[in-house]
């Protein structure tokens, strides 16, 4: 049932880095509730370009949920109030009419505002560049049965990897930690017998960087898979930790 | 050094501190009961850990497990206000499923340390200590009963044990969680127990707190 509603939109506005940045207030008629927000910040830039003020700067790609691109923490949710979903898999059917959308970019020390509502995730790149990958030797494949792997460690193991990145539990964490995204990552290989033969190196490398990184020490609040757009159980983290420990431990 | 350079290794360390710190108080809880049968009982027990080189040893070793949890709590709290920025959201809800004492550790373990210290300078001060130093000292019971018999200590000690409640509902399946030894199916296993192990041991607490008040 489609229906229009008028709303108060305040964004985060803020021109660079370095800048001083500010909330700002921009009143919304009429807008379809089957609108998604993305394309109603959309609708709202065209009226500031028409208007010959600058748009809002906002992170935004696949628009379908997979590339873990959008971000935007709204009315005090990292993706907004849906859960399970990502900013470009919200619908204004979820908001009220006369409402006042508050929109936020993520905050921590490791992700920087760029501009408005984006902000920098390379630290994200740096922690994967670290360890979060297999390594191949050359040469033909073997075949594929010839690895058998339980059906219960492939399915958690591809739950873990339905991890976007999109940085919205470090967005959650209270104290910035980066734990979820670290540890779905390690979880992912550390459950698949090709990604258990570097799992020690790659936990270790992974961990360190994180740390590097400036990222905070995760406290085991749960707000981070409470938040998480692709649902990444809180197991990962206690895996995370059991890896690290191990692989110290062997040291 | 692992346990103090990463992150996972100073929850280690929170962790097995504060495990140490649960058996600690499940201890001291049941040693409380005995006051509650048997006055001879309980002076036995604390004559047992009086000036004694295994208390002496045993006192040194939680000092210690106490003295790394707060320094630990403090440090870890300084990083992650650094990691988390100087900028506050406008508007922030915490989901339905975060406990509420998981995000306010730090000020229910200042509530506990306050208490710890009245509590301290009430009862050690006046039996472990002087008897260190070779004054003589009376039985335990005695401590009970002039402490207990003050107008302000019971409310003191509640709000102690309430802090202490919040403060165990969360610590105990963390520090699991912190030690790896945690899964999906034993993620509400251990919240579970948490919840039980520290309700009995805070309502023994309390349940003891006011029979010294009202019984004695």
């Amino acid at each position: 049932m489609e229906s229009n509603i008028s709303f108060t939109l305040k964004v985060w506005r803020q021109a660079g880095p370095k800048e001083q940045g500010g909330f700002k207030e921009y009143p919304m008629k009429d807008i379809p509730t089957d609108t998604s927000f993305l394309e109603m910040l959309d609708i709202l830039n065209e009226q500031l370009v028409e208007k010959g003020e600058e748009p809002i700067a906002f992170d935004h790609d696949c628009r379908e949920g997979i590339c873990g691109m959008c971000s935007l923490y709204i009315n005090g949710h990292p993706h907004g109030p849906a859960t399970g979903a990502t900013t470009c898999q919200l619908y204004m059917r979820r908001f009220h009419d006369g409402e006042t959308i508050t929109v936020e970019p993520w905050r921590s020390a490791a992700f920087p505002i760029i501009k408005d509502l984006m902000v920098d995730r390379n630290a994200f790149d740096k922690i994967q560049q670290a360890g979060g990958y297999v390594s191949f030797n050359c040469g033909g494949a073997q075949d594929a049965n010839a690895i058998l792997i339980p059906k219960t460690a492939a399915d958690e193991a591809m739950d873990s990897a339905t991890c976007i990145g999109c940085g919205a539990c470090v967005a959650a964490c209270k104290n910035g930690s980066a734990m979820l995204f670290v540890s779905a990552k390690v979880s992912q290989f550390a459950l698949l017998p090709q990604g258990r033969a570097e799992a020690a190196r790659r936990v270790k490398a992974m961990v360190s960087k994180m740390d590097e990184l400036g990222f905070g020490n995760c406290t085991n609040t749960g707000a981070c898979a409470a938040e998480c757009p692709k649902n990444i159980k809180l197991s990962n983290i206690a895996r995370l930790n059991r890896e690290f420990l191990c692989a110290k431990f062997k040291d | 050094m692992w346990l103090t350079n990463s992150s996972v290794g100073r929850k280690m360390v929170m962790g097995v501190t504060g495990l140490f710190l649960v058996l600690f108080v499940t201890f001291h809880v049941l040693m409380n009961a005995v006051a509650i049968f048997s006055a001879e009982g309980y002076n036995a027990i604390c004559s047992f850990l009086g000036a004694n080189w295994y208390a002496i040893l045993g006192t040194l070793v939680l000092a210690a497990g106490f003295v790394i949890h707060i320094i630990y709590s403090f440090w870890l709290t300084l990083q992650n206000r650094r990691a988390r920025g100087n900028d506050a959201y406008q508007v922030s809800k915490r989901p339905a499923n975060v406990e509420w004492a998981s995000q306010n550790m730090l000020v229910l373990g200042i509530i506990v340390v306050c208490f710890m210290i009245v509590h301290l300078v009430q009862f050690w001060a006046k039996m472990q200590l002087p008897e260190l130093l070779g004054e003589h000292i009376e039985p335990g019971m005695y401590f009970i009963e002039t402490t207990f018999s003050q107008v302000w200590v019971l409310p003191v000690y509640l709000i102690g044990f309430i802090a202490l409640w919040f403060h165990m509902t969360h610590g105990f399946w963390s520090a699991f969680q912190s030690l790896g030894a945690n899964n999906s199916i034993w993620l509400e296993r251990l919240k579970a127990t948490s919840n039980v192990w520290a309700t009995i041991v805070c309502l023994l607490f309390a349940i003891e707190a006011i029979w010294f008040t009202f019984m004695l």
